[in-house]
């Protein structure tokens, strides 16, 4: 007798306990760089710990570090429930494992040291891009493997999204870092000037887009319908949003370099395919929030599902704002000022994050082998603090902002400038101290986070848990799938 | 569900035609808006007057993007009135065609540097980029104390500069046979400043124009 099929769920499981860490680690980092916006003399002269080496620490260390090791843990767990299958090639997903986290901490050790190509998003020098794109390729041989071996013949929606992720960012990932090495340590861009911000831009939106969005609507499509336990509000409408949002978001790059000395006509195409941007956004927004029908009384009981709803919520918003920020005329106001900063905090924070910490909530019990989490007191706190960290943290930036575009384009009545720049950084240092404080509540709600999972993994880690058996489905394949997928 | 919804079904069932429909789906974008300004990079000639990096500008160009200086400071003056103002003539793309990375920026937590070269002394800015605070009591600009400590390295320039030939930047072999003496003793605070003095002056074509 052949023996039973069981879910892969031990890679799930350290990619789980990775995103708790490096969750905690790049919003320390960020905490700290905060902190020395606000009083500068906190790099105490070390190269090491200054703002502009220690910056992309935190961005590589909450995209890359943190989102990276959840998608690609969540993308593990749900192409394997979604397709009633054994993730394929073990051995191969476990390398994506420790590759992934080698190339994470490569990352995080040598940019502080000054062994960046200075591209925003993108700093990793090259030989940390090859070794991170022999992983890229390895996660989505075991993906698509995966999906290969499946039982269930629809592929559900989520997998498109995790698929569009792995395809896309894979291309941006190449395209982007296409550079001449000198030394081990030092390469120069192929592209330079005006190409060179062109392509940066592609690859910097469409890291949002395909890193930061597609992947984590992968997430949503699945576990949002799990934690609501009711279908899909639509699934034709997320056919649409899909390619829409997949095809339309490519284009909308330049939005970046409006009033620069980008062509004209670049900086138009961007600003109209991002105003387009709209609906397929706030169509997925909506298509998760209406899921929730039927189900809303959740919101008083499921910590993870009030994580789900409010990063719907702030997806809504961010994407709305950004179609907004993307309009040639409002951008004139706010490029360059905290505003930007509001805008990608409001997306990574409010969404990113709280789409993935639900997610996680809900992903880690079930993969940990236990009823629920270890504490729901600790949930709710999470939630509190981080919901509120949020909002100060993006009232605040949104004022910053508002203050600087104000107070760099006002005039005298003889039309010479009012402010001299100085100003403007000191009539704004308050809200760089709220921005710093809301973001230590952020830090001590992953911090709570980190503290709750470890104990729910209490049976995991003295090796108790059983694997769970693939169900293996009736061969009837004539229908359209129930979009609720079969829990194992 | 709808009667069209059988051809999609296909599409669903289907792996690989959904990941080659994904890849159709997401090249347009990079297609029209990239490649036409590859095309447009090629043909764009810099303007007489605006040359390479010499060796030590260079290298404080390299200190610039080594130490995230694009992260507080952008390089693009925006063609509006407040920013002409404030920073002089607005950039145009054939001043940056020799910076790999470009150093435009997307934020100003400090202001425009296009232009800042010739501003200030180069006695001020080696005092202000050791210590912000003596100068600007309320800027929030770390200090760089360990650039006066470092010492260029002349072999490295003489290296860097060849790589850069390879990618086309017309560096002549005397360029970069006198590199290594034009850094010699330089640390790498001489070397950034130098690199600020130049901005918008060694590169800005109206200005050449005008003369």
């Amino acid at each position: 007798m052949r023996a039973q099929e069981t879910y892969n769920d031990q890679v799930v499981r350290l990619f789980l306990l990775a995103a708790a860490v490096w969750g905690v680690v790049g919003m320390a980092i960020g905490v700290y760089a905060a902190a020395e916006m606000v009083w500068p003399s906190l790099n105490f002269g070390v190269p090491w710990l200054t703002f502009s080496r220690i910056r992309p620490d935190h961005t590589f260390g909450v995209i890359f570090a943190f989102g990276g090791s959840a998608l690609i843990g969540t993308c593990y767990y749900v192409v394997q429930r979604t397709g009633h299958t054994r993730l394929a090639f073990t051995a191969l997903a476990n390398f994506t494992f420790w590759g992934w986290q080698l190339g994470c901490v490569l990352a995080m050790a040598t940019m502080p040291f000054g062994i960046t190509q200075s591209k925003e998003y993108a700093e990793p020098e090259w030989f940390i891009d090859v070794a991170v794109a022999v992983v890229w390729v390895s996660f989505g041989i075991v993906f698509f493997a995966t999906i290969a071996r499946r039982r269930i013949r629809h592929i559900y929606v989520a997998n498109w999204y995790y698929g569009a992720l792995i395809i896309a960012v894979g291309l941006l990932h190449v395209v982007n870092n296409i550079a001449l090495p000198v030394t081990l340590t030092k390469s120069y861009q192929v592209y330079s000037g005006a190409a060179d911000a062109m392509v940066q831009w592609w690859y910097g939106h469409n890291a949002v887009a395909f890193f930061l969005t597609a992947g984590f609507l992968g997430m949503m499509y699945y576990f949002v319908p799990r934690q609501a336990k009711q279908p899909l509000w639509s699934y034709r409408f997320s056919i649409v949003n899909f390619w829409a949002l997949i095809s339309i978001y490519m284009w909308a790059g330049p939005h970046h370099l409006m009033y620069t000395a980008l062509p004209d006509w670049v900086q138009s195409l961007g600003m109209a395919f991002s105003l387009l941007l709209l609906m397929p956004s706030l169509g997925s927004a909506a298509n998760g929030l209406l899921t929730f029908n039927g189900s809303w009384h959740l919101l008083k009981t499921d910590p993870a599902a009030k994580f789900m709803v409010l990063a719907l919520v702030c997806y809504a918003g961010t994407t709305f704002e950004g179609s907004i920020l993307a309009i040639k005329t409002v951008n004139s106001f706010t490029h360059y000022t905290e505003w930007t900063v509001a805008h990608v905090h409001f997306g990574a924070l409010g969404w990113v994050a709280m789409i993935t910490i639900g997610s996680l909530y809900a992903m880690a019990p079930r993969a940990l082998g236990q009823p629920a989490m270890h504490s729901r007191a600790a949930m709710e706190l999470h939630f509190w603090l981080h919901i509120a960290g949020v909002l100060l943290y993006i009232f605040s930036m949104w004022i910053a902002g508002t203050i600087q575009f104000l107070m760099w384009r006002a005039t005298n009545p003889d039309g010479s400038l009012t402010y001299p720049f100085i100003d403007s950084l000191i009539a704004i240092k308050g809200m760089y101290a709220v921005r710093w404080f809301a973001g230590v509540m952020i830090l001590i709600g992953m911090v709570t986070m980190a503290w709750n999972l470890w104990h729910t993994a209490a049976a995991a880690r003295a090796q108790l848990i059983k694997p769970i058996p693939v169900p293996i489905p009736e061969p009837e394949q004539r229908q359209v799938p129930a979009p609720l997928p079969v829990y194992g | 569900m709808a009667r069209g919804y059988k051809y999609y079904e296909a599409v669903e069932k289907n792996a690989a035609l959904l990941g080659v429909l994904i890849f159709v789906a997401v090249s347009f974008g990079g297609l029209a808006e990239v490649v036409p300004l590859f095309i447009e990079a090629h043909a764009l000639e810099p303007p007489p007057g605006v040359k390479p990096y010499d060796a030590l500008r260079l290298a404080g160009k390299d200190i610039y993007v080594r130490e995230g200086c694009y992260l507080c400071h952008s390089q693009m003056i925006r063609a509006l009135r407040a920013e002409t103002q404030r920073y002089g003539n607005f950039s145009v793309a054939s001043e940056s065609v020799y910076d790999r990375p470009f150093q435009w920026g997307s934020k100003r937590t400090g202001p425009d540097l296009s232009r800042i070269g010739g501003k200030y002394s180069d006695d001020w800015q080696h005092r202000h980029l050791l210590n912000p605070q003596a100068f600007v009591p309320e800027s929030n600009m770390p200090r760089y104390p360990w650039l006066a400590e470092n010492k260029l390295d002349g072999a490295d320039i003489a290296t860097r500069m060849r790589a850069l030939r390879k990618l086309g930047d017309p560096y002549t072999d005397e360029d970069i046979a006198s590199a290594p003496k034009a850094v010699a003793d330089k640390t790498e605070l001489n070397a950034l400043v130098a690199y600020l003095q130049g901005l918008g002056i060694a590169n800005d074509p109206a200005k050449k124009a005008s003369k």
